[in-house]
């Protein structure tokens, strides 16, 4: 068993003068606090990667800036699954006895720490070097391709996707940290630039600075216990040329494993937090997982069963889409979130009921994914 | 077929596409390796695309991040299957829809030979 005694998330949007270091220290320290711990106590540390300030042994450059000796430490990348890769590994050390206490730990200065352009350029290398790279595509474009597709086999429209916008930005709104406040509406998105057609402006998560951290522990550090129930990982491809059909996509087979590992049934469910990096990976996601059908997953947006008060609340601190995307600090805030929800300390955006949280990370073009399963214990 | 060859290919400046097929397995690939990633047997054929195919997929990109390729918005990228029975990504007109039946040629793209496929006639 495993816990996940503290989190830690700055806000999101711009930190002018903030390093990738400095926003990786911030959400540490928040998270150790969390905990209850001090950063003596902590022997693990996990960390993803920085696009802009990229290094082949990032785990111990932070552990030496921050000021701890870990007994195991190295970094993590698998793109937008990184955050729920690490916890998963996290969880498997404590289980195993290797560490006590991990702190899993990202942060990145991606938009006041280069131009846009410069972070588009370098999501963009996650397509082939030679047979994709070369024409031009973006990150837009792969996930526009999907959705073009997904749209055309599922007969979703650009009405449907907007709504998923939409949703998250009213989440957003009730979140201080969030990049975005300002609200939006189904033809705003409709009438946003167009990036990668289908996807306009807003259908796409934003380019931010900011940071974000966990603790996880083999034993409660208090009375709370956040438990991780089971987890399990799918990885199907690279690159989107090599993809396979849509209904043979690694969501949904690592939500099978993981609902094996968990003992969990998607009825159990009460909370989920899904990698909505554009707005089509939101509607597709929730489909592959089993939290709607096939082509329905807007229609249950409008229905209001994702929101706060709905059956089944998403993000509700507003997700990539909203309250922001800084790489692998981004869909860990979906985390940190959660966690808030499970133990009743979300305030303003506090569902009834977060007993049993549903978790999902998506890295590359759908190409890696992680589920996972927190349960809180009494 | 030593894959230490350069591929004669569009991705070497060369007007076509090749992809592999395994002698072992018959799988075919469009990515060039030394080995078939289906069963692993080594040195899979060499072949020449025909150039016809069927549009799976579409993206108008409008907003690019280099100047030589924001000189160009909006381009249309596509992912085609070839009658061959691999899948590709190129360029192609902007009003292609997914089902149209294609043809390739190419053209120039921020300085690279690149695949465009056109409705076939």
């Amino acid at each position: 068993m495993s816990f996940i005694t503290g989190v830690g998330l700055t806000a999101y949007g711009k930190h002018e003068g903030s390093s990738s270091l400095d926003l990786m220290s911030k959400a540490a320290e928040l998270a150790i606090a969390d905990a209850g711990l001090t950063r003596r106590d902590i022997d693990g540390v996990l960390c993803g990667y920085s696009t802009v300030a990229p290094h082949i042994m990032l785990a111990t450059v932070f552990a030496e800036h921050f000021g701890i000796r870990p007994a195991y430490s190295h970094a993590v990348q698998v793109g937008g699954a990184t955050g729920l890769a690490m916890t998963m590994l996290a969880h498997h050390l404590v289980e195993s006895e290797v560490v006590r206490h991990v702190l899993v730990v990202a942060g990145e200065n991606r938009l006041t720490g280069q131009s846009r352009d410069a972070s588009i350029v370098a999501l963009a290398q996650v397509g082939h070097p030679e047979y994709e790279v070369p024409l031009g595509p973006t990150i837009p474009a792969y996930y526009g391709l999907v959705a073009s597709r997904y749209m055309h086999e599922y007969g979703v429209s650009e009405e449907d996707l907007a709504a998923f916008a939409v949703l998250m930005r009213s989440h957003a709104l009730m979140h201080p940290g969030a990049q975005f406040h300002e609200p939006i509406s189904i033809a705003d998105v409709i009438a946003s630039k167009p990036v990668a057609l289908p996807l306009k402006l807003l259908d796409c998560c934003p380019v931010s600075d900011g940071g974000a951290a966990f603790v996880i522990s083999r034993e409660r550090t208090g009375e709370l216990g956040i438990s991780v129930r089971g987890c399990a990982q799918a990885h199907t491809h690279q690159h989107v040329t090599a993809a396979p059909a849509l209904n043979q996509l690694g969501a949904e087979i690592a939500i099978a494993r993981a609902k094996q590992n968990a003992g969990v049934a998607m009825s159990d469910v009460r909370y989920a937090a899904v990698y909505d990096s554009f707005t089509i990976t939101l509607a597709m996601l929730l489909e592959d997982l089993g939290l709607a059908r096939r082509g329905e997953a807007a229609s249950r947006v409008r229905s209001g069963y994702f929101g706060r008060d709905g059956a089944m609340p998403l993000n509700t601190h507003g997700g990539l889409l909203s309250y922001g995307h800084c790489g692998v600090g981004g869909a860990m805030a979906h985390l940190v979130e959660t966690h808030l929800q499970m133990s009743g300390r979300a305030g303003d955006r506090q569902v009834r009921d977060a007993s049993i949280a549903l978790l999902h990370g998506d890295g590359g073009v759908l190409s890696s994914h992680v589920s996972m399963f927190l349960e809180r214990v009494r | 077929m030593s894959g230490k060859q350069p591929a004669a290919d569009w991705t070497t400046g060369v007007h076509a596409i090749v992809y592999q097929s395994c002698t072992g397995c018959g799988s075919l690939q469009y990515f060039r390796r030394t080995f078939c990633a289906g069963c692993g047997m080594p040195d899979p054929v060499e072949k020449r695309a025909s150039g016809a195919g069927t549009v799976y997929a579409t993206s108008l990109v409008c907003r690019a991040a280099t100047p030589e390729t924001r000189a160009q918005v909006p381009y249309n990228i596509v992912l085609v299957d070839t009658a061959e029975g691999f899948r590709m990504m190129a360029h192609g007109d902007n009003d292609l829809r997914i089902g149209d039946k294609v043809m390739a040629r190419f053209t120039q793209f921020a300085g690279r030979l690149v695949p465009y496929f056109g409705k076939s006639i």
